[in-house]
């Protein structure tokens, strides 16, 4: 009993007993075994690893004590851009890859400029990122759904090959027990697990989250490390609306919205302080769990949309309210 | 004539913060129609006097009374209501509002809910006549300067009718006519009846309205007398007059080449375009020296090592040498590459990351010379600090403790620890043993005494006399902003530095 209330004196240990609870709830409200499936489980962890690969960027940002309200629009202008350029250029997958991330990182770089050197408050600087990304799917996609369909001169449509890279992408591997997305999520976790707590810059964005002033005179590259943290998170949000779009198999200009707000939510469940300094990807990770889990279990027990949202909204608060009262 | 009554007398304060007792028995009385300067070093417990009377502290021992009745504010609130005032050094109006809605605040005549515009116009504009000001009220506060913020300040105590006004450095951003308007408004107000306690720092002010002094020294009441009783070199008697203590000796004095060097120094911490904090400061240090840096509030030296370390961007102006090489720090990182370090004077705000653990705040600064290609190797990092905290006799119940968790004391030691990990050439001590106990503090002295040996040259800011005194082997005494003395280790005293320190010129 001592050591399971020391375990809850963390935050990954209340992360990790507001998952469990959640499982719980999973099991115990198990419309017709569906929960025991695999393919249940498959699909609850593709449809969570889109937002996964949000709260990835969106965890080094919120350390460094910064927002990014951008990802969401990010994700619909990197689908777009996708499909743009693998359904209707038909460009191969090894420049359609680099072109998607590379429009996702100079978003987050005039992101991370605006508020870093500008020193526009994050809030701020990414909301008006959010709306100009948004703008910019729009323009290029015509405002249109870029979608296998082309129009033809005489307004009628004909339609083309689903391209090999959206196929890649959307498929199942291990005898169809994985999907593909699942793993690119997995590799993000990776990869921003190293950056925040292997790499020197993750030490950066901590002391720059935990108090911007000290990191600044023990030599700290405070304003560098902020945008690369925005960079980051650009770069994971670009890969995100590839997903999208291979999964989709076209580029909705509306894709992604309100994305942002699950993913802030994924990471603040998982016990990441958003005034910066405290928190992590494992945190990160139990928090993707839990929430795209309740979204599941409560979708099998046909809970209709409207009770979904709201339960989701009162379980958010809950999580973090426990998160807090951990806090000294 | 008759006896003027007494408005204010605290009596029998005492005051703890934890185990530090920082006010002892104090006394003081403030009569109507008097100035009474409230007098003592940085540190001497006036600020703690003062909140207490004006309600920021309510759990001292000791009693107050106000108009001959016992009362015990509990909150700022209370004791406006009471009749006290306090003018802080910074400005409690809000910016954006108008004068007149400052003026009135959390008071503002209404009539069913609705501010009556009209009326507190022009009670504000009647407020302000009486200080012979005429002011546009609907103006936003933040427009008018700092001078006139103050007079405004001045107006809305008065409005609430308040007899004990207490003035805390109030001519520290004022020029020289700004200071005259103050003090003729000060005049009006003792012919109103008031009582001004007035702190300051400044000997000139002092001579010219004092009317009499309580002088504080180490959170003791050490006297009040007329001003007239008490010439400069009494009160700077009064004000250091004590006894050093044990002494701290310093032995070993191996002093090296010239490791600093500044010519026509100066620092603008809030740009060019505004006042510089220090100016045309020339000094050097030598490698194992230890030079002290004494100076009252405003006296621009925690100013002057920021400058020094670059914290300011290119705000600096004058040339800066380290080992006869000519420098130029935009950014701390470019100093700490040069082998200088700086401990901040306040550990919690610029000195640690208090949610971090302490091996990550002991190799922050260094975290680039044991993190091959960038990557950080957590074994290296922990072995780094345990080297450097295992001769500090750090107590932390393990080194991934937050630094938040840990006593004053052993705070210090991280933040010392940072930045001996980066092996400085210069170190810059801002009051280094602000806040810690006993022990902790002797252990500092004794490493000042290690990194001297070791050849490192150091800069130390400590407002602690005795302290100041032990450790330098030479002292150089700035007041606003311009070196006014420099004494040899011998030739020190407090009393010389303390007169330095207000101004006077050295007479000797």
């Amino acid at each position: 009993m001592k050591s399971f209330k020391s375990a809850l004196s963390s935050p990954a240990g209340r992360a990790f007993l507001a998952l469990v609870l959640v499982l719980a709830a999973g099991a115990i409200f198990n419309a017709d075994h569906a929960f025991f499936k695999i393919g249940t489980q498959r699909d609850t962890l593709r449809q969570a690893s889109v937002y996964g690969m949000l709260a990835c960027g969106m965890t080094l940002v919120i350390v460094s004590g910064g927002i990014d309200l951008a990802v969401g629009s990010i994700v619909a202008l990197a689908a777009v851009c996708a499909a743009k350029m693998a359904i209707h250029w038909n460009w191969p997958w090894w420049q359609v890859v680099p072109a998607c991330l590379g429009v996702g990182a100079l978003c987050g770089l005039v992101s991370g400029w605006v508020t870093a050197s500008l020193r526009v408050q994050p809030f701020i600087a990414t909301l008006s990122m959010m709306v100009l990304a948004r703008g910019l799917a729009k323009y290029a996609s015509g405002g249109m759904k870029v979608s296998t369909a082309l129009p033809n001169a005489d307004g009628s449509y004909r339609y083309v090959e689903i391209p090999a890279l959206f196929h890649g992408i959307d498929h199942s591997i291990f005898g169809g027990n994985l999907s593909v997305v699942t793993l690119i999520f997995l590799v993000c976790v990776a990869l921003a697990w190293l950056a925040l707590a292997r790499h020197r810059w993750g030490r950066y964005l901590y002391a720059i989250g935990g108090n911007e002033e000290a990191a600044r005179l023990s030599g700290v590259p405070v304003v560098g490390a902020k945008i690369c943290a925005y960079i980051a998170s650009g770069l994971f949000a670009a890969v995100a609306g590839l997903c999208q779009a291979a999964q989709e198999q076209q580029g909705d200009p509306e894709a992604g919205a309100g994305y942002e707000l699950t993913a802030i939510a994924m990471v603040v469940i998982g016990g990441t302080s958003l005034m910066g300094g405290r928190g992590g990807i494992g945190l990160t990770l139990l928090g993707v769990l839990t929430i795209g889990y309740l979204d599941k279990i409560l979708s099998i027990n046909a809970v209709p949309e409207a009770g979904r949202l709201v339960l989701t909204g009162i379980i958010i608060v809950a999580a973090v309210l426990t998160q807090r009262r951990g806090r000294t | 004539m008759s006896i003027p009554s007494s408005l204010v007398r605290l009596t029998g304060i005492t005051k703890r913060f934890g185990g530090v007792t920082v006010l002892r028995d104090v006394q003081f009385e403030g009569l109507a129609g008097e100035v009474h300067v409230l007098a003592g070093e940085n540190g001497a417990g006036k600020s703690t006097l003062i909140k207490i009377l004006a309600g920021i502290y309510s759990d001292f021992e000791g009693t107050i009374e106000l108009d001959e009745r016992p009362v015990r504010p509990r909150s700022p609130t209370e004791a406006n209501t009471l009749g006290v005032a306090v003018i802080h050094q910074e400005l409690s109006l809000i910016g954006p509002m108008s004068v007149a809605d400052n003026i009135f605040l959390g008071r503002t005549p209404t009539r069913g809910g609705f501010v009556q515009e009209t009326k507190q116009r022009e009670a504000a504009r009647h407020e302000l006549r009486q200080l012979g000001l005429e002011l546009d009220v609907t103006q936003a506060v933040e427009r008018f300067p700092i001078a006139t913020r103050q007079m405004i300040e001045i107006a809305k105590a008065l409005s609430q009718n308040a007899k004990v006004i207490v003035m805390d450095e109030p001519t520290s951003a004022l020029n020289a006519p700004e200071v005259n308007t103050l003090f003729t408004l000060v005049q009006s107000l003792k012919q109103r009846g008031c009582c001004i306690i007035y702190i300051t720092h400044k000997m000139e002010e002092i001579e010219r309205i004092a009317d009499r002094i309580t002088v504080l020294r180490d959170g003791q009441w050490v006297g009040t007398a007329p001003a007239a009783d008490l010439p400069p070199a009494k009160l700077i008697q009064w004000m250091v007059g004590r006894d050093l203590g044990e002494q701290f000796p310093r032995h070993a004095q191996h002093f090296g080449a010239e490791r600093m060097r500044l010519e026509n120094f100066a620092v603008y911490p809030t740009g060019f375009s505004s006042r510089a904090a220090v100016s045309d400061v020339s000094l050097s240090v030598q490698a194992g020296e230890v030079l002290g840096l004494a100076g009252l509030q405003g006296s621009g030296i925690s100013e002057l090592l920021w400058g020094i370390f670059g914290a300011y961007g290119a705000a600096t102006q004058g040339r800066l040498f380290l080992e006869n090489t000519q420098c130029r720090f935009t950014a701390p990182r470019q100093a700490i590459d040069a082998g200088v370090a700086l401990l901040t004077n306040d550990r919690k705000a610029t000195g640690l990351v208090l949610s971090l653990s302490i091996i990550a705040n002991a190799t922050l600064a260094g975290l680039r010379a044991i993190s091959p290609g960038g990557w950080r190797s957590p074994s290296r990092e922990r072995q780094a600090t345990e080297t450097l905290t295992a001769s500090m006799r750090l107590r932390a119940a393990s080194l991934d403790s937050e630094v938040g968790s840990l006593s004053g004391g052993n705070q210090q030691k991280v933040a010392l620890a940072k930045w001996l990990q980066i092996q400085p050439r210069l170190f810059m001590l801002d009051e280094p043993t602000r806040g810690i106990d006993v022990a902790a503090k002797r252990e500092i002295y004794q490493w000042v005494e290690q990194w001297t040996a070791q050849g490192i040259a150091i800069l130390l800011i400590s407002s602690e006399m005795p302290e100041l005194l032990t450790l330098s082997d030479r002292i150089i005494v700035f007041h606003r902003g311009a070196i006014t003395a420099e004494f040899a280790r011998k030739e020190a005293t407090p009393e010389l530095i303390l007169a330095a320190a207000m101004g006077q010129k050295a007479s000797a």
